[in-house]
């Protein structure tokens, strides 16, 4: 996987479970995600879409370093290179990676706005802060509010703030736009662009595939916690034909432009996940392979997919 | 602001409508209580007079007191009196027992300030110590000690304090509010103080564990909750989450624990009172209630529930002074 570009920050094999306690003291893991893979480079919106539950936002937590104490991580993740260490993850947190977090209940709900904006560094970024405001359409009284009295849209674009005061390289966006208005998202995503074209990069985790094609340059779709498929944001423009993995493919069909057509089957719980391909249980070409080994990711045509039958 | 103060003056009316029913219920209760007890006031009162009486002359104190009248006019009777700022005169001090609760109240005030602040202070300091440490050992330790603090009684551990610090160390008096044999008008703050020290900590052990074992829990629910993985995801160390979003959260609850504490505050300074002989509220309404001295009883009752009271409503305006999502909340 060689590229001539540096990449920003390259995930691969990424497994992360939970310990779980059973009946008593008997202790089990429960796999959340397994060999993920990710890679972003400088200038670019790489968008990660997928259902709930398909481990999109757990994604987030093991880059930042902020699962919680009982998750283990396995796996390679690197940024600009370097290893991801514990120690790595806590100088860049908040610095060169930032999170948009999903809702408002990542507010304090008894700190004002302004002061929650603005962060604990010092010196406070307010003037900076208060330009973003603007462009956001929040006026001058918003800061001097507390969460609660917040609109979901109003509460979104200070999230979405947050992220774009500080000079993180890499922005993580978990959900950033529903709740806002079309101008809203679309200033939103305006944002992320051009911070895109700076030579940072956003990862933009969604489940809105259309809002995912239009401003992203690839997109990676994941299921049951894995990458099944990354591949240029074009090719979900041009339907089914170009992409590469089935899922991908009864994505694009379910979406309500290309016929609204839905797949038979769940997408597995963690903790009863099949042995083989994850999504060999409602596969339409599933083979025996599929059902008794874990397909290894294959580049095809410019993407990457992780199917033995993908072409 | 202005509407805050108006919000304040219309919540200070309705509970005012609300604990005006309450010490009404409390009175009839009492009262109640003490004309079904066995007791019998005319007979408290003669023995207090020290002197023989005829049963002439009993039959007249009967006469003049209401006994024989119905319980509701009696009732009434006394409430109209109450209402007139009399409570009558104690059977056992032999002095109006509106004297004896001010003069008992302003010692009891003082002892049960220090335990409230100490045990406030102590209790949320390691409140917060469990939370940041949550089932690591200073956390598993501290909340045993907590556990074993709650579970003993305040009287016993008041008389181990007795003989381990004054008996034995000769650290501290061994009771009262003041030097043995010295007139109450030489007696310096300093004195005061040094009598005050051992009954109030022993008061506050009563309730810090409390309000420590609540501060943990609160704590560990606000580190656990999106806002503070956010702060975490910003970059934010712990002891910075615990500055910039723990105190601010935790800070309200624990407020308003130690102001809804003031009944168990009072029911505890009974038992340090007695334990250290100090001269408080405390110990007169236990000598009310050992030699049924009704009136002092009653008094102390009605005081109590109105003491209590006062801090449920500090506790309810406070809350609605501090958390923003209450104050803006109203209509």
């Amino acid at each position: 996987m060689e590229q001539k570009k540096e990449t920003l920050l390259e995930i691969h094999d990424l497994s992360v479970s939970f310990r779980m306690y059973d009946r008593g003291l008997e202790q089990s893991d429960l796999q959340v995600i397994s060999d993920l893979y990710l890679t972003v480079y400088p200038g670019e919106i790489v968008a990660v879409a997928g259902s709930s539950g398909s481990g999109k936002s757990l994604l987030a937590s093991a880059v930042l370093g902020i699962l919680p104490d009982n998750a283990t991580v396995k796996g390679h993740l690197h940024y600009k290179g370097q290893q991801l260490t514990p120690e790595r993850q806590e100088q860049l947190r908040g610095t060169e990676i930032a999170l948009v977090p999903q809702s408002v209940a990542f507010l304090d709900p008894l700190m004002k706005i302004g002061a929650q904006a603005d962060g604990h560094r010092r010196p406070k970024p307010t003037d900076r802060r208060r330009e973003i405001f603007k462009r956001f359409g929040l006026t001058d009284g918003t800061e001097q509010l507390y969460p609660f009295q917040l609109s979901g849209g109003m509460a979104r674009r200070v999230l979405v703030s947050t992220a774009l005061i500080t000079e993180a390289e890499l922005i993580i966006a978990d959900e950033p736009t529903p709740g806002m208005s079309l101008e809203q998202a679309l200033e939103a995503l305006k944002m992320f662009r051009e911070l895109a074209d700076e030579g940072k990069a956003v990862i933009l985790i969604t489940h809105d595939i259309d809002l995912a094609t239009e401003f992203a340059d690839r997109v990676a779709v994941f299921y049951a916690g894995t990458t099944v498929e990354t591949a240029p944001a074009s090719d979900f423009k041009t339907g089914p034909e170009a992409l590469r993995h089935p899922y991908s493919k009864a994505l694009w069909k379910a979406l309500p432009q290309n016929g609204f057509q839905p797949i038979d089957g769940f997408q597995p719980y963690a903790g009863s996940l099949p042995g083989g391909c994850l999504f060999a249980p409602r596969c339409p070409y599933k083979t025996e392979k599929c059902v008794n080994s874990v397909p290894e990711v294959r580049e095809v045509r410019g993407g990457e997919v992780r199917c033995f039958h993908g072409a | 602001m202005k509407i805050i103060t108006n919000r304040i003056i219309k919540e200070i009316f309705t509970y005012s409508i609300k604990f005006i029913s309450l010490l009404l219920a409390v009175s009839v209760i009492t009262f109640a209580l003490v004309s079904a007890s066995p007791i019998d006031p005319v007979q408290q009162y003669i023995i207090g007079l020290g002197t023989a009486v005829s049963p002439e002359q009993r039959a007249e104190i009967e006469d003049y007191w209401g006994v024989n009248e119905p319980p509701a006019e009696r009732y009434f009777g006394w409430l109209s009196e109450v209402l007139h700022g009399n409570l009558g005169e104690s059977a056992l001090y032999r002095r109006p027992v509106a004297d004896i609760i001010g003069e008992r109240f302003l010692n009891s005030l003082a002892l049960m300030l220090c335990a409230w602040i100490l045990s406030g202070v102590t209790g949320f300091v390691l409140g917060c110590i469990m939370g940041m440490y949550r089932d690591r050992l200073p956390d598993r330790i501290l909340k045993r000690i907590c556990y074993i603090i709650s579970s003993v009684p305040t009287f016993w551990l008041g008389m181990v304090f007795l003989l381990v610090f004054s008996v034995w160390l000769k650290w501290f008096p061994i009771g009262f509010s003041a030097p043995i044999g010295m007139l109450s008008s030489d007696v310096t703050i300093r004195q005061k103080l040094y009598h005050l020290i051992l009954p109030a900590f022993t008061l506050s052990l009563m309730s810090f564990a409390n309000i420590a074992l609540h501060t943990r829990q609160k704590l560990s629910d606000v580190l656990s909750s999106d806002y503070v993985l956010y702060a975490k995801a910003r970059g934010e160390g712990k002891w910075t989450i615990l500055r910039r979003h723990g105190f601010r959260n935790i800070l309200i609850p624990a407020l308003t624990l130690q102001f809804a504490s003031f009944a168990e505050l009072f029911g505890g300074s009974v038992m340090a009172e007695n334990v250290f002989s100090y001269p408080g509220l405390g110990s007169a309404v236990a000598a009310a209630g050992l030699n049924s001295d009704v009136p002092l009883l009653l008094g102390v009752t009605l005081f109590s529930a109105l003491f209590v009271g006062v801090g449920n409503m500090i506790a309810n305006l406070l809350y609605g002074v501090i958390d923003p999502q209450i104050e803006n909340g109203g209509k």
